[in-house]
């Protein structure tokens, strides 16, 4: 049984359809990404997925159970963690109340689970007691993955942390989540950036228009012309 | 110097004003702040605790007289009533009037127009069960001087508000600084989506919101009511004047809320010396009008979700 399973999945806003069809699946200990333009429909395969969106068809299965009608605190409590696009930081908390928020749901000592993520990005520890909001967005994009951490996910739900960030940065950030997984972690990750996004994981989806117009192991989408043309930046070989 | 005349027994009703005030005050700001909504019929909440106060007290004292530390036990049954009332009232109208309307996403106004409805409705039922006259709350103390300071009398009757207002206060402060509520409630204010991410139930921080707001302001009602008598109009005044103490501190701002209502209590009354009482509710909203023309967010700034 997969992790994560989407299943003819299709989401509207109102009258214009988001997504069509998808069908996607992550299996544990993976590192499964989605590439795609902007408005392709990757914010919205994630919030589907964590029920701050509901589908319109089609299911969405974790670990087997049907979760497309859940609340998003609810998904929570399940196993999924989510780090929203923009990061979303409680900017008039702390760095330390940001990460207990991540452990809302969970009782008893979190010392451990902060000095785990203070291990994983020490800048953080330096600035425990600063505001969310006056971080810097490398230290803000630590921070919201930190946060998820908290509550244990089994999968966690990456949108784009590397939007904004400097190169330097980004490959900071990509390590860590490296480092996520080898600690048991399931993630997806979607991505613009798509190279370092394929180098970095298991298998890759393309989304485009709402559907799913590729798929398959990261070195072979990597390889693949056809991305190479549409992400990548490279003009397809003849 | 009219000022200088009668400064401190003015001080004095001004801080026992601007503490109900400010009671009332976190009402309105913690809804603010974690659904961008003014609960115009916080007044009745304010209400419901004051007749909430004067039948648990009737109920269970009748026509005893207390004194020592049975007034004390006497007030702090009385504000325990009313706080329970308010919460109830605040816990319902959130149901009925609020939830509803947010489950089909109504715009705004919507919002408004039921905030209204619920308030006269309220304030009407109060009035055609229980009369239009105020009733009395027998009080447990004398309304002779307790003590003075530089000169000014000081009845028992501020001392009871004082302490009460000053623990609520400072307790308040604590829920929302320290408690899991209190993050829950500053989470929802600053990023509800996020907060729900988190695993935050949105619906029921919302709830404990409310039935919080309500605690203190049925809590305020009792105590007004201890002076005045309770009557079904009674919100009306207070609880507008303590929205503009919210808005005075800052709208969504907690410490705001406090500062506002003291602020407003005490400057509505200490002019009292110079002219004539017919002048305070001038004075009141004119201090408004004049913070918000240079300081539109208010003294300490809207900061949603915010401590301080």
């Amino acid at each position: 049984m997969s992790l994560l399973q989407l299943v003819d999945l299709e989401v509207r806003y109102g009258a214009i359809p988001a997504l069509r069809g998808v069908n996607l699946s992550v299996e544990t200990g993976e590192i499964v990404t989605l590439l795609g333009a902007n408005g392709a429909g990757k914010t919205t395969t994630l919030r589907t997925i964590s029920g701050l969106q509901h589908p319109a068809s089609g299911r969405v299965l974790f670990e087997g159970r049907a979760i497309g009608d859940v609340a998003p605190h609810d998904v929570l409590a399940l196993g999924v963690g989510h780090v929203p696009e923009g990061r979303r930081i409680f900017p008039q908390m702390s760095v330390l109340e940001n990460l207990e928020m991540g452990a809302y749901r969970r009782r008893g000592n979190l010392r451990e689970d902060v000095e785990h993520v203070f291990s994983l990005f020490p800048v953080l520890g330096q600035r425990r007691r600063q505001e969310g909001g006056t971080l810097s967005g490398g230290e803000q994009q630590m921070l919201a993955i930190g946060r998820a951490l908290m509550s244990h996910p089994r999968l966690l739900l990456l949108d784009e942390p590397s939007m904004g960030l400097a190169p330097l940065v980004v490959k900071a950030i990509f390590e860590i989540i490296a480092r996520i997984r080898s600690q048991g972690t399931t993630i997806l990750l979607v991505e613009q950036n798509a190279t370092q996004a394929l180098q970095l994981a298991d298998r890759g989806y393309v989304l485009e228009n709402g559907e799913i117009v590729m798929s398959g192991a990261a070195t072979d989408l990597l390889g693949d012309p056809r991305i190479r043309a549409a992400y990548l930046g490279e003009t397809a070989a003849h | 110097m009219c000022f200088t005349q009668n400064f401190w027994s003015l001080l004095i009703s001004g801080l026992a004003d601007g503490f109900l005030y400010a009671l009332i005050a976190l009402g309105y700001t913690l809804v603010y702040g974690v659904l961008q909504l003014i609960n115009f019929a916080h007044s009745e909440v304010f209400m419901s605790g004051g007749f909430a106060g004067y039948f648990v007290l009737q109920a269970t004292l009748g026509s005893h007289t207390t004194s020592g530390w049975g007034s004390v036990g006497y007030v702090a049954l009385g504000i325990a009533a009313g706080a329970a009332g308010g919460g109830v009232v605040a816990f319902l109208l959130e149901r009925v009037a609020y939830r509803p309307l947010r489950r089909r996403k109504a715009p705004r106004l919507a919002f408004l127009i039921s905030a209204i409805g619920a308030s006269y409705f309220l304030y009407n039922i109060a009035g055609k069960e229980f009369g239009h006259n105020a009733l009395e709350i027998p009080a447990p103390f004398t309304n002779l001087p307790w003590f003075s300071i530089f000169g000014a009398p000081v009845q028992a009757y501020y001392v009871v508000i004082a302490i009460a207002a000053i623990s609520m206060l400072l307790l308040v402060d604590r829920v929302v600084s320290s408690t899991k509520l209190g993050k829950g409630i500053r989470a929802v204010a600053q990023d509800a989506e996020t907060a729900s991410l988190m695993g935050v139930n949105i619906n029921r921080i919302i709830s404990q919101t409310f039935v919080l707001g309500g605690l203190l302001g049925g809590a305020a009602g009792f105590l007004f009511g201890l002076n005045a008598g309770v009557v079904y109009t009674m919100g009306f005044t207070p609880a507008l004047k303590a929205f503009t103490a919210a808005v005075l501190g800052g709208i969504g701002n907690v410490r705001g809320a406090m500062l506002g209502g003291l602020v407003l209590g005490i400057a509505e009354n200490l002019p009292m010396g110079c002219v004539q009482t017919a002048w305070r509710d001038v004075i009141a909203y004119g201090i408004l009008a004049i913070v918000l023309l240079f300081r539109p967010t208010g003294i300490l700034g809207e900061r949603l979700g915010r401590a301080a």
